[in-house]
């Protein structure tokens, strides 16, 4: 493990390889286009001076991730202006399900928890081209070598971007950004001592979601009288389906364009193989197409790397916010619904004539939090519909701009060598 | 089957420039080829089942038939020499009309005089037709021969081949010249599978690519056997060319390009790998076959590696395809109107790209790696080529064997058994002329296989440097286009609000 260095540098340890960024240089270079800003990888925040947070340095451990999220604040609440801390997976997870958990933020739509770091299939990879060694040529080891360090980096960038985003929205939310949970999770320096669910809590979990579930489909069932909410109920649904539909397939489209770009690579070898045995006129041929397929390979792994981060990461992210919102739904209609119980209850006991204050107080404790809750839902769903469109606009323009900046390089690249090589015959 | 034909007598020049090839070694002027000495002319399965072919078979028509073939080389067959015998008909391949004549031209003709045709013409392979129904169902395609040279009969030709045919000429083909040292480039190959199903009727894409890439295979095999200067001239080839009716080609099974390899090697490889390996006098030799070798495993490897991409490439297509509807869809049900048509708009692209990707998988396959295919194939040819002149030089030693064996018997007859003398004489004489020819025939085929692979070199590189090129300008094209799409969604998705 090598200690941590200011700005976001990512070191990673892994099985017996360790990469630092510098030496990845030719392999491509993945967020070095954003801003480095807050980074909103998907989402468009206004940034708040009065509380700013961000990652600033993480560390890939063999089975776990070390962020270090730092905290520039004015407010008073906290002990200093600038300060950072050490966190883990599970304690972003604990921040999450601790405002899930809250009866007072039923009415937000609760930020997406960030995925948890999968570096699973990036560490098979590596294992078995370790075992391959053998059976490859020294420059083809170090050529997929550095591919999968490549690959692995990016997963890495992107892990810490998503608890980014996590912790950003939380402190842009003009509520949950005060939340002392919120404020423990950012100054606490000790180990929040929070540790993963068991398999009690887990199975409890599990069977809260099925509940849940079964639940939402009779909430959903209720007619809502206010069109809006009647409107978004639908729209959600539909949008969450396809969403998660438009995530996978773009998924599938990516890992074909990266297995594509693998093959061309191959390719290169080979020609470059053929192009030293040959001892005639194409071996020049042969050489500089080899060389040019090399390029052109990066250039097709970056168009697949950035169709990731902006289509495919994007996408993915808003299933996530769509569900958020979609839960949202559900508490107010699980509110609307106990609203209407309470009212009946209260209408049976006024005409029993008994328990009536208890009954008014019930049907008046209800009705207050469903109109609450009322209130900041519709706040909270127009704004979502805002961030969801300005997310879109800014990745697909930039996703626009990447795929043209590509191609042109790559086009040059093409007409370049095809210069040369009529030029020869 | 034999057969025999008369020689031409010497004319005036002194010359013959019929058997070029033995002129060199015959021109002190004791040659075979004077009065009304037959040349053996053989085309023979010997005993070994190799097959052998001597060179240079002339045949006579009687003396009124036209000249079809009118190009100089071929004035000296019109002679006013002796009355020609007229060869035994049945030993006349039936494939070949009376009144053709034709002269098989070694290389060495073709390279000591000009040319006075320059290699100008164009085979094209196309409109496959399924004829028939059911089992004995087959495609017919069309053949267009456009030249301006003068051995065909008129500057256009079509006519309707099966494969069979093609099969069959290559049949042909190399039986007559393989075993002299020429590469005669190998025909595609028989598939049963794809076959059926074109037989079945089964009319969807994946049998309508295979008919697409035989067509494209046809037409490459019957371009590359034109381009050799020696097949060109070859009756058969011209016949399948030219004839609109053709018999049908018999037990094809055998005749297909492996097949003949596969016939040839066969027997021969058991008794090779038995023997002495062959003491290469000649380096060249020795470098070109293992160049050879190593060119196999690198076309090999490349292949392996295209057929991945070309199938990823695919994969690509479908995926790409799948998430154009799916954003479509995203697209439907997003309730802001701008976000909306963008996503349409994505969706589109998406559908013109997988376009794309699925036109360049059709280049990366029938540009490169159908090349490839060709060339791994050739290579086997070559391959067969280097083993008959083993084989060749085996046949030479052995006859230097049992040559010495016979001296050495005949000396001690001349002691003893005075009377067998003269067989003993006689049997020498005749292994003494075996093991020349032997001798001749080795420094043949070596000579004619140094040419071969001087032009197959020659053809490789003009080969490989125009498919490259036309490669690479496929993939500018793709390029562009995809410029193209994109620059036309970048306001779309700007205009988002």
């Amino acid at each position: 493990m090598v200690a941590p260095r200011c700005g976001p540098v990512v070191v990673v340890d892994v099985v017996s390889v360790s990469i630092q960024q510098e030496g990845l240089d030719d392999g491509p270079d993945f967020l070095s286009e954003e801003d480095r800003g807050p980074r909103a990888v998907n989402v468009d925040l206004q940034t708040d001076a009065t509380l700013q947070v961000d990652i600033s340095d993480a560390l890939s451990e063999r089975d776990k991730v070390k962020f270090t999220v730092h905290t520039k604040s004015t407010l008073p609440n906290f002990k200093q202006n600038e300060f950072s801390v050490v966190r883990q997976h599970e304690e972003f997870i604990w921040l999450h399900d601790s405002f899930v958990e809250n009866e007072d933020y039923a009415g937000y739509i609760i930020p997406p928890a960030p995925p948890r770091p999968d570096f699973d299939a990036s560490r098979e990879k590596l294992q078995k081209l370790g075992e391959g060694e053998g059976s490859m040529t020294k420059e083809e080891f170090t050529k997929m070598k550095q591919e999968l360090e490549a690959e692995y980096l990016a997963i890495f960038k992107k892990t810490v971007a998503m608890h980014e985003v996590f912790l950003c929205r939380v402190a842009a939310h003009p509520v949950l950004k005060k939340d002392l949970n919120f404020h423990v999770f950012l100054e606490y320096n000790q180990d929040l001592s929070v540790r993963g669910k068991n398999k009690k809590e887990k199975l409890e979990d599990f069977f809260k979601n099925v509940v849940k579930s079964a639940d939402g489909v009779l909430v959903a069932g209720v007619k809502d009288v206010d069109d809006f909410f009647e409107h978004e109920k639908t729209f959600l649904l539909e949008y969450h389906n396809r969403v998660k539909d438009a995530s996978l397939k773009s998924d599938k489209m990516i890992r074909s364009h990266k297995n594509a770009a693998d093959d061309i690579n191959r390719i290169s070898s080979s020609l470059y193989t053929l192009g030293t045995q040959d001892s005639t006129d194409v071996c020049k041929f042969f050489l500089k197409v080899s060389e040019l397929l090399e390029k052109t390979r990066k250039i097709e792994a970056r168009v697949a790397a950035d169709e990731d981060l902006k289509l495919a990461d994007l996408l993915k992210y808003y299933l996530r916010e769509s569900q958020a919102a979609k839960d949202l739904l559900y508490r107010r209609g699980r509110a609307l619904v106990d609203y209407e119980n309470a009212n009946k209850a209260l209408d049976k006991a006024r005409s029993k004539n008994k328990d009536v204050l208890q009954a008014e107080t019930g049907q008046q404790l209800c009705c207050h939090k469903f109109e609450k809750i009322s209130e900041s839902a519709k706040q909270e769903l127009v704004d979502f519909k805002t961030r969801r469109v300005a997310a879109f606009r800014k990745n697909l323009v930039e996703l626009a701009e990447l795929e043209l900046k590509h191609a042109k390089g790559h086009l040059q690249l093409l007409q370049s060598c095809l210069g040369i090589l009529k030029g020869d015959t | 089957v034999c057969v025999w034909g008369q020689a031409e007598p010497l004319n005036s020049n002194g010359q013959n420039s019929l058997l070029e090839e033995e002129e060199e070694e015959e021109e002190e002027g004791e040659d075979l080829f004077t009065g009304s000495l037959s040349v053996p002319l053989v085309l023979s399965l010997s005993r070994s089942l190799s097959l052998s072919l001597s060179l240079s078979l002339s045949l006579f028509p009687s003396a009124t038939e036209e000249v079809s073939l009118d190009s100089p080389e071929r004035d000296v067959l019109l002679s006013d020499g002796p009355s020609p015998v007229t060869p035994p008909a049945s030993l006349i391949s039936p494939h070949l009309p009376h009144n053709h004549l034709y002269t098989h031209c070694s290389f060495d003709e073709m390279e000591e005089e000009d040319t006075p045709d320059l290699f100008d013409i164009s085979i094209l392979v196309s409109d496959p037709e399924k004829v028939g129904e059911g089992m004995n169902a087959y495609m017919a395609y069309k053949v267009t021969t456009q030249t301006s040279m003068s051995l065909f009969k008129s500057p256009q030709a079509t006519v309707r081949r099966r494969f069979s045919d093609f099969l069959g000429l290559h049949g042909k083909l190399a039986t007559r010249y393989l075993h002299v040292g020429y590469l005669v480039p190998p025909a595609p190959e028989k598939s049963i599978v794809g076959m059926t199903k074109v037989k079945v009727g089964k009319d969807d894409s994946s049998s309508n690519e295979f008919v697409e890439k035989r067509r494209a295979a046809l037409e490459r095999y019957l371009m590359r056997t034109a381009k050799h200067p020696v097949l060109l001239k070859d009756p058969d080839l011209l016949t399948f060319l030219e004839c609109s009716e053709l018999p049908r080609a018999l037990s094809t099974q055998a005749l297909s390009g492996a097949g003949i390899l596969r016939m040839v090697n066969k027997a021969a490889d058991a008794v090779n790998k038995m023997t002495i390996k062959m003491t290469e006098s000649d380096t060249w030799f020795e470098e070109k076959q293992q160049k050879f070798e190593n060119l196999d495993i690198q076309l090999r490897k490349l292949h392996c590696s295209l057929d991945s991409l070309v199938c990823h490439r695919k994969e690509l297509s479908v995926n790409t395809a799948l998430f154009a509807k799916s954003a479509a869809m995203l697209g439907n049900s997003e309730d802001h109107t701008a976000l909306s048509r963008a996503l349409s708009q994505l969706a589109e692209v998406e559908e013109k790209v997988e376009q794309l990707h699925q036109d360049q998988a059709g280049a990366d396959f029938y540009l490169l790696a159908e090349l490839l295919a060709d060339y791994i194939r050739l290579i086997g040819s070559v391959k067969g080529v280097f083993d008959q002149r083993v084989r060749l030089w085996q046949r030479l030693q052995d006859s230097l064997l049992l040559l010495q064996k016979k001296r050495d018997a005949e000396a001690k007859l001349h002691a003893n058994k005075p009377e067998k003398l003269q067989q003993a004489r006689d049997d020498i004489r005749e292994l003494e002329g075996k093991v020349q020819q032997g001798e001749r025939d080795f420094e043949q085929i070596s000579k004619t296989i140094r040419k071969e692979l001087f032009r197959f070199e020659k053809e490789r590189v003009t080969d490989f440097k125009e498919v490259i090129i036309k490669y690479l300008e496929s993939l500018v094209q793709t390029q562009q286009q995809l410029i193209k799409y994109w620059e036309a969604f970048l306001p779309e998705a700007k205009a988002i609000s």
